[in-house]
């Protein structure tokens, strides 16, 4: 392991880390509330690390749904990740080996993607272990806590945590927008798709893992037709 | 929860979100050289992440006004390229004072 990628992985984890904690906080409020005990709440956030997913599973079990409908839910909502995780391995260096893969699929959540996704040339595995490490920590203990003690905080501090994790993604889209006017028009396209499954009629009635990947696939698929980018630099 | 017990639920969820993980992250071993998925592949990041971001953000936090205060906050500090933290932060500490204010 190299040092100071993987020190470098650790700082730029600290903010989903701190983003995790508000987010995981409000799903094991959440779990608890629906039913689950706190143990479970802990173990359902240790085995998957993903938010939307966790959310959409929480009812089907404390209701006792099937087995089949948890499975397809997840499938689909979980989806994005399969397009997160082509695009990583196109980013990550040769020296990433199969177990290290193994390791970093279980977290590869869409901010450490995002990041990972931001970083200059490919990523190595020391800064991807770096970088994993406090947000899964953040995810567990904040759902931990969540589950515990979710009436300590005042209500207003709670919400005040909830749009941490937007403005993360906004600090990560902006920056390249500046530089590449495809990138920015290419966001715009998929915000305002994004939008039209929320509000316009019957389109808002398709289940929201299906619109990410939907508006996401439209827009970059426009935009490699329209504006291809180069071809990065091999620097291994 | 009785008709299979938790662990069934656990173990089917955590097996298909790492499954849908893991397997391209594995599989996909070769560099991809044909342009067009070279290019999609670099705008889908940004795509998912807006289409994530908005309209969600706006229902982010308890009331419409904080939240737009919150994301325009992230909006200048993403644009004059600060952390990630600070931007996180800064949204969270503006839509705070909205809600107090209020």
């Amino acid at each position: 392991m190299k040092k100071n990628t993987f020190l470098k992985g650790i700082i730029d984890g600290l903010p989903i880390c701190f983003g995790y904690l508000s987010v995981a906080f409000a799903f094991g409020i959440f779990a608890v509330e629906n039913g689950l005990t706190t143990l479970q709440a802990l173990l359902i956030s240790m085995t998957n690390v993903t938010s939307a997913g966790q959310l959409a599973a929480v009812p089907i079990i404390a209701g006792g749904g099937t087995l089949i409908e948890l499975a397809l839910t997840q499938l689909v909502i979980n989806l994005r990740y399969s397009l997160m995780s082509v695009s990583l391995s196109q980013k990550m260096k040769k020296s990433v080996g199969f177990l290290d893969k193994l390791i970093i699929a279980f977290v590869n959540t869409d901010e450490v993607f995002a990041v990972a996704s931001g970083q200059k040339g490919r990523v190595g595995k020391s800064y991807l272990y770096g970088l994993i490490i406090t947000p899964y920590l953040g995810w567990s203990a904040g759902t931990l806590l969540g589950a515990v003690a979710g009436d300590i905080l005042p209500s207003i501090v709670i919400s005040s945590l909830g749009i941490a994790i937007y403005a993360m993604f906004v600090a990560i889209v902006v920056p390249p927008m500046k530089k590449s006017k495809p990138t920015a028009l290419c966001v715009l396209v998929s915000v305002i798709l994004s939008c039209m499954f929320r509000y316009v009629p019957f389109l808002n009635k398709v289940p929201s893992g299906f619109t990410i990947i939907i508006c996401a696939a439209i827009a970059s698929a426009l935009f490699a037709v329209l504006a291809p980018v180069e071809e990065e630099e091999d620097d291994e | 929860m009785n008709k299979y017990g938790f662990f069934a639920y656990l173990l089917v969820m955590a097996l298909v979100t790492y499954l849908v993980r893991m397997i391209p992250l594995v599989l996909v071993k070769k560099r991809i050289k044909n342009k067009f998925l070279l290019s999609f592949l670099h705008y889908i990041p940004y795509a998912v992440l807006s289409a994530m971001t908005i309209p969600a953000i706006f229902y982010s936090t308890s009331d419409n006004i904080s939240a737009w205060a919150g994301f325009l906050v992230a909006v200048v500090l993403a644009y004059l390229e600060k952390s990630l933290l600070t931007v996180a932060v800064g949204a969270c500490v503006m839509v705070f004072i909205v809600q107090i204010i209020r």
